[in-house]
């Protein structure tokens, strides 16, 4: 109907890559089957690796101060080493310092309440009278701590823990051993697990060093210095670093989350491991729609050599097995990210892991996809050359 | 339209034929393997002609088919279609020059993922035309090959005298100015394939272009204005 209101306009082209991959509908669903799965897989380890350094690195973004003091030897939270908190206190005089805080920190034994099962649960010991962790459980409870043998369960911790968080919220009393000594839990937070942390508990700083009786009081693991507002952080790093010795060093807290994440990706095999599993997941996907690309520029070769016989050009040819593979891309795409958030959701409820989707990665893996469908395109049309007109009659 | 061309055009029309071959020799093969096929051929063939060549298997005409179709590169002597030289043309020269003729081929060559009708419509994307007259003249060759009724339908749902019968239908659509054929009834019944030759040889005399066709089938060879037999050199 369109052609008889716009009888001068020029006839439009036939749609030829889609007209062909759309007569072969099995074919067709073969090359999106698996084009999903090689853009699921590469979802999934990009997710796991982003889940891996955004939960590195929750506690770290929670601490409340612009600088941190560790030990020189510390790498990781999962690498520490202790220092003295005098010498959190030697810098406490800078110009511009407002407050320092100290943090221990150490795995200890945690047992299950439910079924009595041993489990170790990462401790931070703070300070109850100073805001050292901006989470909201840890600021509305802090004070609490006061009190001997209480602490804050992590609400996000694994099932082996027990069903806490849900206990505490109908109102039940938890009571359990840490360490063999019983502690009651008084409070929750939300810091999610990492790759190296099943879940963790706060503290206060003499609660800890009676759960943790081996333990030296003085001997801490991390200081948070927090600075007066407006002052250059910058400048007050570099008075700290010339008064101090190098048994310590002090970074900015952006500056620990990326040594953090640093750790993570070079230190552990498991930065490495997700990533080959993106170049492994798109190999994958390029070998799938080769193969697809290629049989079907082979068995249409006796049509595209009657094309090139009634007078089309090779690039019509190579025009239409590109957009052959862009279209599987994008048909491929669709339904791969449908799945990869699924499988994020069940991932995050199996393993608490933060499983985000973020847009630039949805933009990044289909990029990928594209390039892998073009490259795919680029070798199976080597085998259009071989489409000879003159064999035709 | 086409009158309007024809008349445009009248003053080459008569200067030239329509094919003009001149000490043509062709070879495949390379070094001791290299074996001459065509010898020194010489033909004229004019504008409106409808020439019928015959002759025994492995004689060369199919070779003779595809060089004049501009399917193979010319090795040596002269071939002018439509007063263009084949000798030394590049790709897109002859990519162009068999934008100017009309292929039936032996094995009808139809896109098996087109419907009859989008089969036609291949042979316009070529051409400039607009989506209404593209739309009439697709629908008029078919009706004239009598497909009124399959113009929807796959190459799988047609016989093969109704698959044949797009091949022409396709290779007419745009009004080429020479037709070459090769063996178009081998693969027809006896009635089929005189109907088939009948509709081309119709068609063609309405559009005023030339007809080449090989065959072997003695019974259409009243429909020639020409005869060319070939003879095997041995």
């Amino acid at each position: 109907m369109a052609k008889n209101l716009a009888p001068d306009t020029k006839k439009k082209p036939l749609f030829l890559s889609w007209l062909q991959l759309r007569k072969e509908r099995s074919r067709l669903l073969v090359a999106i089957a698996g084009i999903s799965f090689a853009d699921l897989l590469m979802f999934l380890q990009m997710g796991f690796r982003g889940a891996l350094f955004s939960s590195a690195v929750e506690f770290h973004d929670s601490l409340n101060g612009e600088i941190v003091m560790l030990s020189s030897r510390s790498r990781s939270l999962i690498s520490l080493d202790r220092f003295t908190e005098r010498r959190l206190y030697e810098i406490a005089g800078v110009t511009g310092v407002e407050s320092v805080s100290p943090i221990y920190l150490n795995s200890l034994q945690w047992r299950n309440p439910d079924n009595k099962e041993i489990w170790d649960i990462y401790a931070i010991g703070i300070n109850p009278e100073h805001s050292v962790m901006n989470l909201s459980g840890v600021q509305a409870n802090r004070e609490k701590l006061r009190e001997p043998d209480t602490a804050l369960f992590n609400a996000s911790s694994r099932q082996e823990f027990g069903a806490i968080a849900q206990q505490f919220e109908s109102g039940q009393p938890i009571i359990t051993e840490i360490n063999e000594r019983q502690i009651q839990i008084r409070g929750l937070f939300h810091l999610s697990p990492t790759f190296g942390i099943n879940g963790y508990l706060i503290t206060s700083d003499v609660n800890f060093l009676r759960m943790a009786n081996f333990r030296q009081k003085g001997l801490i693991d991390v200081g948070v210095i927090k600075l007066k507002p407006n002052t250059d952080v910058q400048a007050v790093l570099a008075e700290m670093r010339s008064r101090l010795p190098n048994d310590v060093k002090v970074m900015t807290r952006d500056d620990y989350a990326k040594a953090e994440v640093a750790f993570w990706n070079a230190s552990t095999p498991v930065g490495y491991t997700f990533d080959l599993g993106v170049v492994i997941a798109f190999i994958v996907g390029a070998v799938i729609v080769y193969q697809i690309l290629y049989s079907d520029v082979t068995d249409h070769l006796p049509e595209y050599a009657t094309l090139k016989a009634i007078g089309f050009r090779d690039r019509y040819l190579l025009i239409v097995v590109f957009q052959e593979a862009l279209i599987l891309a994008a048909l491929g795409f669709i339904p791969g990210t449908a799945i990869a958030l699924g499988v994020y959701r069940i991932t995050f409820i199996a393993t608490s892991l933060p499983m985000a989707m973020d847009v630039g990665r949805v933009i990044f893996v289909f990029v990928l996809t594209a390039m892998m469908c073009t490259a795919s395109a680029a070798m199976a049309v080597r085998k259009l050359q071989t489409a000879d007109p003159a064999d035709i009659f | 339209m086409l009158h309007d061309r024809s008349l445009e055009e009248s003053a080459t029309v008569f200067s030239e034929p329509a094919i003009s071959i001149t000490k043509l020799n062709h070879y495949y093969g390379h070094g001791s393997l290299r074996k001459q096929v065509l010898f020194d051929i010489n033909l004229q063939i004019q504008r409106g002609e409808i020439v019928i060549m015959t002759g025994p298997s492995g004689s060369g005409k199919t070779t003779l088919l595809t060089l004049m179709g501009s399917l193979r590169s010319i090795q040596s002597g002269s071939l002018k279609i439509l007063g263009n030289e084949l000798l030394n043309a590049s790709k897109a020269q002859m990519t162009l020059t068999r934008r100017n003729i009309g292929y039936i081929f032996q094995a009808h060559n139809l896109l098996n993922f087109l419907t009859a009708y989008q089969n036609v419509e291949m042979a316009l994307e070529t051409q400039d035309v607009t989506a209404q007259a593209a739309d009439c003249r697709i629908q008029d060759i078919l009706m004239a090959v009598g497909l009124e009724e399959r113009m929807h339908s796959y190459p799988s749902d047609l016989s093969g005298g109704q698959k044949q019968r797009v091949a022409i239908a396709r290779a007419l659509v745009s009004q080429p100015q020479i037709i070459l054929a090769d063996e178009p009834t081998a693969a027809l019944d006896k009635k089929s394939g005189r109907d088939v030759v009948e509709i081309m040889e119709k068609l063609a005399k309405e559009q005023g272009c030339t007809i080449l066709l090989v065959t072997h089938d003695n019974r259409i060879l009243d429909l020639a204005d020409r005869i060319i037999t070939w003879k095997m050199d041995a």
